[in-house]
């Protein structure tokens, strides 16, 4: 006997038997306690079903597009290793940007993997639960592939072998950890907030730009690789972030003030974040795209201005913190590149002072402020490095407890003071960078006040070896640093003199003369 | 004849991130797996504890009563991080996809017997949900184990059940199309053959200890499922209508047995590490299988009649086997 074949179905009916007809509601574990992570930020969501699914994959489908990508990507790794690709960037200051990028990007990308697995783990609805999942997956893919595509580097350049342990104890990466620290510790909600749109969708084009721009403008085919593969990934990212947004604002009008207020501070920590992106593009990139400023502009003011507009019918206000991160676009990447020329004792990248035409580039980029703001000061630390005495600064610096950035940005309205602020919780005190950020702290000091942070640790005698008497009075904390750091002095100071500096130039002679 | 084919050779300064060359002892080229998987979680200097769970710390080693002196031990012998995994998945989806296209072309789903039809729509389409169970349990996993050896795994093998599920779904879809979901779904819900077995995935979901729904769900009810249906009565249904089904659940059979190298060596590694583990493991897996059994047992009889009773005994068998080898007290 044979009978008739089914029906064909749609895409959309196919794809909702493929997944949202798979779950049912628990009747012998009340769903209370087998989601019971969704209910205590104030969110109310009445109807999982009314989730649109912003793409309409299956894990066929998935593993088919994702195969096909990953075997291209390996190859174009495995040639790049075999020939030698890291004597083809424009100039060993480059490789630079990938000390900073290995030890602030893969350990962060890590943290998406596991906060997503756990969105997959929580979200009551089918439709979410697997559109996160798909990002869980993809998120270690980036992990993986960006140590990959950098490992080979590690074996020429010093700087980049300990990025596993210095991801936790380094002073200049724990504002990435506190990010994800802080997203991860949220509910779920926030946590999709914060990643799902906040940075995947507001500010993802501002990360790319430098790292997988500036991998391409500057011949590291291995890093832009990588970026180029991550694209499709990045795009279904982004699709996800926005389509939270306006499931929780359709959901309920009560959401509004807390999405509202999330959307204020994840958009500021996220531009906090920033500063040493902007650094990358102005100052580390030999051959560069763009200037900060200018990428600023068409990402997050031009862009950023339309998102807001369409998310404007909903009651979604532009984020409180805009319109100081537009004055404040022409200062963050000299200021963090200054205060980073500064520390270049305690950090496992080097610094330099740009060249002439380098500074002009940047007189040009930034007319308002750079002629009369920094390039004096970098001229002058020239000078003293043509002298023999390349400016360091070995104090231990004060920290934002919100966004651990040291403290270094000027007042919004005069560029020539430092900007500070504080608040007292429990009869003690604590300091901030910024109005965003203590206003964040403010908030929930009960969570920011357990913010590591590296200075305050070292000063109270943690990061020493056990069996050091932290209370002797000739205690110098400084000489412990660099063992907690696993640094080494190789890889510090200035670009000038420093050993990847000659070996890329021997390197390359070699590989380019008889 | 051998080809001396010259590339510029470069002395490096070194051979692997200092991590690694800790890890093996020596700076020596790391694998791939190595480079993308140990010691790579954060383990130390939290910022905040979950405001969902303050208890604990964002990684925390007590989220299991397991305890490891390294946690890296539960290594995936399948070497798998996400490129590997990847491409294993995509080439077994190749093969399913010409599986599911060959039936669709030759009409065969339409021309098994009655008989066989309602087996595969009464036993295994239901089966759609339990991996639906499994993919959530494993996300529960991903999210609260230690160390990214386990959490990778057990993401990966969340998409995978995803994937069975589907597969399970395109199953029903090819003998008796939304019909046959609906019946198989209508079955999970309210059919007495089935409500010990939701029951027990339901129980597993709000387990806290993620080591006990690594057991419960990885160990205990797959290694019962997977070899009474996808292989047992897989056989038995080729038997008298012929290889059909086969080619339809290949992607199933497959998993099993590549995934049962990874939990394999997940217990042999807990239960070597120290003798509370071997003794808590071995608790875990009697309680679990035993229950197990009631969950599926059933639907076993559906599957085999008469015969259910010595089928779910040989499997027992086979299992208390399997995991005696690896090294537990079954």
């Amino acid at each position: 006997m044979t009978t008739a074949p089914p029906k064909k179905l749609s895409l959309k009916e196919r794809y909702t038997l493929m997944t949202r007809d798979l779950a049912w509601d628990t009747t012998y574990q009340p769903m209370s306690k087998v989601y019971p992570q969704v209910g205590y930020e104030g969110i109310k969501i009445h109807d999982w079903n009314r989730w649109e699914d912003p793409f309409r994959l299956t894990m066929d489908a998935y593993w088919k597009y994702q195969a096909e990508k990953e075997r291209k990507l390996y190859a174009i790794l495995d040639a790049f290793n075999q020939n030698n690709g890291h004597l083809t960037v424009t100039d060993a200051r480059y490789i630079n940007v990938l000390k900073l990028y290995l030890g602030s990007t893969p350990p962060l990308e890590l943290m998406a993997a596991r906060g997503f697995t756990n969105m997959g783990r929580q979200m009551v609805g089918a439709g979410p639960r697997v559109a996160c999942l798909m990002q869980a997956v993809d998120e270690y893919r980036h992990f993986q592939t960006q140590i990959h595509s950098v490992s080979n580097y590690n074996k020429y350049y010093n700087g980049l072998d300990e990025f596993a342990h210095q991801q936790s104890r380094m002073w200049y990466l724990s504002d990435g950890k506190s990010f994800f620290d802080d997203a991860i510790t949220a509910g779920p909600f926030e946590f999709m907030v914060a990643i799902g749109f906040a940075f995947e969708y507001v500010l993802t084009n501002i990360l790319f730009v430098p790292f997988i721009s500036g991998a391409a403008y500057n011949g590291d085919l291995a890093a832009m690789t990588v970026g180029f593969s991550a694209q499709s990934d990045e795009a279904r990212h982004m699709t996800l972030g926005l389509e939270c947004i306006k499931f929780l604002l359709e959901q309920d009008p009560d959401n509004l003030p807390i999405v509202q207020r999330w959307i204020d501070k994840w958009t500021w920590r996220g531009t906090r974040k920033l500063g040493a992106v902007g650094m990358m593009m102005d100052y580390m990139l030999p051959k560069r795209i763009m200037s900060f400023k200018e990428a600023w502009e068409i990402y997050f003011e031009q862009n950023g201005s339309a998102l807001f507009n369409d998310l404007a019918r909903y009651g979604i206000k532009v984020p409180a913190c805009f319109s100081q991160t537009v004055v404040e676009k022409e200062h963050v990447s000299h200021q963090s590149w200054i205060g980073f020329y500064m520390k270049s004792r305690a950090m496992s990248f080097h610094t330099w002072v740009p060249g002439p035409e380098e500074l002009d580039w940047l007189s040009e980029k930034y007319p308002n402020t750079f002629d009369r703001f920094y390039r004096p000061t970098l001229e002058h630390w020239d000078k003293m490095e043509k002298q023999g005495k390349r400016f360091v600064n070995n104090t231990q610096p004060m920290n934002c407890q919100c966004c651990l950035n040291t403290i270094k940005y000027n007042e919004p309205d005069d560029p020539m003071s430092t900007c500070f602020r504080e608040s007292v919780y429990k009869g003690e005190k604590f300091h901030f960078c910024s109005d965003h950020c203590k206003a964040i702290f403010d908030h929930e000091p009960e969570k920011y006040v357990q913010a590591y942070i590296s200075s305050h640790q070292a000063l109270q005698g943690n990061c020493a070896p056990e069996g050091v008497d932290v209370t002797a009075n000739d205690f110098d904390p400084a000489r412990y640093m660099n063992d907690f750091w696993r640094l080494d002095p190789r890889a510090t100071g200035d670009f000038n003199g420093s050993d990847d500096q000659k070996n890329f130039a021997a390197w390359r002679a070699q590989a380019t003369t008889n | 004849m051998h080809i001396d084919l010259r590339t510029i050779t470069i002395t490096p300064l070194r051979q692997t991130f200092g991590h690694l060359a800790r890890r093996m002892g020596a700076d020596k080229p790391a694998s791939r797996y190595f480079e993308a998987t140990m010691d790579l979680q954060p383990v130390e200097n939290f910022h905040y504890r979950p405001t969902w769970d303050p208890a604990y710390e964002i990684f925390d080693k007590t989220r299991t009563c397991i305890t490891m002196q390294d946690w890296y031990a539960l290594k995936d012998p399948r070497q798998y991080y996400y490129g590997p995994w990847t491409l294993a998945r995509g080439r077994m989806q190749e093969t399913a996809e010409a599986d599911f296209d060959l039936v669709e072309e030759m009409g065969l789903a339409q021309a098994y017997a009655a008989e066989g039809r309602a087996l595969v729509n009464e036993v295994f389409v239901p089966l759609r949900h339990a991996a639906w169970a499994s993919n959530i349990n494993n996300s529960f996993i991903g999210s609260y184990s230690y160390g990214i050896a386990m959490s990778q795994a057990a993401t990966f093998a969340s998409m995978d059940q995803l994937g069975v599920a589907q597969y399970l779904t395109r199953l029903g879809l090819a003998f008796d199309g939304t019909e046959s979901l609906a019946a198989a779904k209508d079955a999970w819900l309210q059919h007495p053959r089935w409500q010990e077995l939701r029951r027990y995935v339901e129980d597993v979901m709000v387990l806290k200890d993620w080591f006990e729904v690594f057991i419960a769900q990885n160990v205990a009810l797959e290694g019962l499922l997977y070899p009474l249906f996808f292989e047992r009565l897989n056989e038995r249904l080729n038997a008298t209508h012929g290889p059909v089904l086969s080619l339809l659940t290949r992607f199933q059979r497959e998993w099993f047995t590549e995934s049962s190298k990874w939990v394999d060596a997940v217990i042999k590694s807990a239960a070597a590490d120290n003798p509370g583990n071997k003794a808590q493991l071995s608790t875990w897996l009697r309680e679990w299988r035993d229950r197990a059994v009631t969950a599926l047992d059933p639907v076993v009889a559906r599957a085999f009649g008469n015969d259910g009773p010595a089928q779910l005994g040989e499997a027992v068998a086979q299992f208390n086997a399997r995991f005696t080898k690896a090294g537990l007290a079954p």
